[in-house]
């Protein structure tokens, strides 16, 4: 487990032209402690991948900085693995092979490898789609794919961008169930962007919101809300509804902004 | 003509694919094997035309001879031997030439998508020597190694190289962002990097280059041949020229069109087969 800190992250996105420059991130600061989950939440464009991506490691700051354990992040890096929306699966891999990529990177032998393939496979619900390739695949199973190729190699952090937004309802409600089960069984620390409300309730421990372009935070709020949580509690928690209620204000007014 | 009557065994095979049954599936590959077949069907009308023009004087013979000479031509040389010697000769040359240039090619292609500062240093290098034509290659080739196997080896290797390289290059570079981002993450080493991720995406791109410098290798054993060697296809039919023996020259072109034309649909096989993660193929 490995706490991460944002201090004063200030990113621009210059342009030759000085008046197209977009400063997407402006001065944002936050913590997060080894082991939470957090949940960044936002209206699109305000630059909540790009604070991902900085944890990350692919976006440097125009000033402020990103650490680690209190080392600066340099670079990306296998204690800090990225699931993407478009999940980012090697075609030409087979759903084992895909899963094998971090555990080959890491140096691993190969029949803990083949172990630990099989372990995390049936983390997902995979079991049985071994020797599958990604194009014949749901969508949802991808994503699961995606997720245990990212947690095979035991990563101290997982980044999480928008992973569910490409797909169905049911499908993302599923996986969030999963994802909050695997997290609960790992308690590592995981940061999840989304744009859907309920999603960053349900799976977070605290919950920041971002404002509309130039990002900055808007709030931070804490899920005070018991686990294991059960999925009726989307529906029918009375801290869960009064949190949503409260996340919806703010995010509308930042959305009235940005249209103004 | 035998050509003229190929579309009624079609149409026969066209009528048994409606059976049903376990032979319904061999019917329709086959049906459909055959619908490809028909778009030949302007070649034996060529041949027809021009056999008529020749026969009716309207084509001088001495000048292109008639089909009927060409393979009459044709079966000469076959049964003499002679023909499958000269067939024997330019494959083995353009095997050789071809499987060095691809050895070389996508190698430099990979290891130049890897290491891209090399790249930038070595790319006006290749791109000043592409443009200049394998013929003009020939007599340096003479001075070098003599006539001979050696000669026509290095033509066939430049010829080929190109078309590889730019392609393997391309294929190199072209490496979706997200799947760069999803190696960077997981701390990839290059190698495993070039293994599972630069190969597997430039592959479709390394396998067109491969049909093309195969094709081309072919084109360049016959020039070679035509100037630098003493077998093979090109000097056969240089060798017929110098007697005047127009109809063996026309024998010989088109045993070099059939056997470029094979070799093309046997790459264009290979890349349906090498690439099964491909939804387009399936």
């Amino acid at each position: 487990m490995s706490e991460i800190s944002v201090r004063n992250f200030t990113k621009v996105f210059e342009s030759q032209k000085s008046a197209e420059s977009v400063s997407a991130l402006e001065n944002v600061s936050f913590e997060i402690p080894a082991g939470q989950f957090l949940c960044i939440i936002g209206p699109s464009g305000c630059g909540k991948s790009t604070l991902l991506h900085a944890v990350a490691g692919f976006v440097k700051g125009t000033s402020g900085e990103a650490l680690q354990d209190g080392r600066p992040i340099g670079g990306p890096g296998p204690d800090r693995i990225v699931i993407f929306q478009e999940y980012g699966l090697f075609p030409w891999l087979t759903v084992s092979e895909n899963v094998e990529f971090g555990l080959l990177a890491k140096g691993v032998a190969a029949t803990e490898r083949k172990q630990t393939v099989q372990r995390y496979l049936d983390l997902v619900k995979l079991g049985g789609s071994e020797r599958r390739y990604p194009h014949e695949l749901s969508g949802g199973m991808k994503q699961r794919v995606s997720i245990a190729r990212a947690l095979a190699p035991d990563p101290e952090v997982v980044l999480m961008d928008e992973p569910f937004a490409a797909l169905d309802s049911l499908t993302r409600d599923v996986l969030q169930e999963e994802i909050l089960r695997i997290w609960e069984a790992t308690r590592k620390t995981f940061v999840l962007i989304t744009h859907n409300i309920e999603e960053a309730i349900f799976l977070g421990d605290r919950v920041i919101v971002m404002t509309a372009r130039p990002g900055r935070i808007k709030a931070q709020i804490d899920v005070g809300i018991a686990r294991p949580r059960h999925p009726s509690i989307r529906t029918s928690h009375p801290d869960f509804l009064a949190i949503k209620e409260h996340l919806a204000q703010l995010l509308r007014t930042e959305i009235a902004r940005e249209a103004a | 003509m035998k050509e003229a009557g190929g579309l009624a065994p079609s149409q026969q095979i066209a009528a048994l694919s409606s059976l049903q049954g376990p032979a319904a599936g061999v019917s329709r590959l086959l049906s459909s094997w055959l619908a490809k077949l028909k778009h030949l069907i302007l070649i034996p009308i060529i041949f027809l035309l021009w056999e008529i023009g020749v026969r009716l004087h309207w084509i001088n013979g001495n000048v292109l001879p008639p089909p009927s000479a060409t393979i009459h031509a044709l079966i000469d040389l076959a049964e003499a031997g002679y023909l499958w010697q000269d067939i024997e000769a330019s494959v083995l040359r353009v095997t050789i030439g071809f499987t060095l240039a691809a050895i070389a090619a996508v190698s430099l292609g990979l290891a130049l998508g890897i290491w891209r500062s090399a790249a930038a240093y070595l790319l006006p290098v290749i791109e000043l020597l592409r443009p200049i034509s394998v013929l003009a290659w020939i007599p340096l080739a003479i001075l070098w190694f003599g006539l001979g196997d050696h000669s026509a080896w290095f033509i066939i290797f430049l010829g080929s190289f190109f078309p590889i390289f730019t392609n393997t290059y391309l294929g190199a570079r072209s490496v979706a962002p997200i799947h760069l981002q999803v190696a960077q993450c997981f701390g990839a080493s290059k190698w495993l990097f070039l293994r599972r991720v630069m190969f597997p995406s430039a592959l479709p791109y390394i396998v067109a280059g491969l049909r093309v410098g195969l094709g081309v290798g072919w084109t360049c054993v016959i020039a070679a041949e035509l100037i630098a060697a003493t077998s093979g296809l090109g000097y056969m039919i240089q060798l017929a020229r110098t007697m005047i023996e127009t109809e063996k020259v026309m024998a010989g072109m088109i045993v070099i069109g059939i056997i470029g034309f094979l070799m093309n649909s046997g790459m264009h096989w290979l890349e349906r087969r090498l690439i099964p993660w491909n939804p387009d193929r399936h």
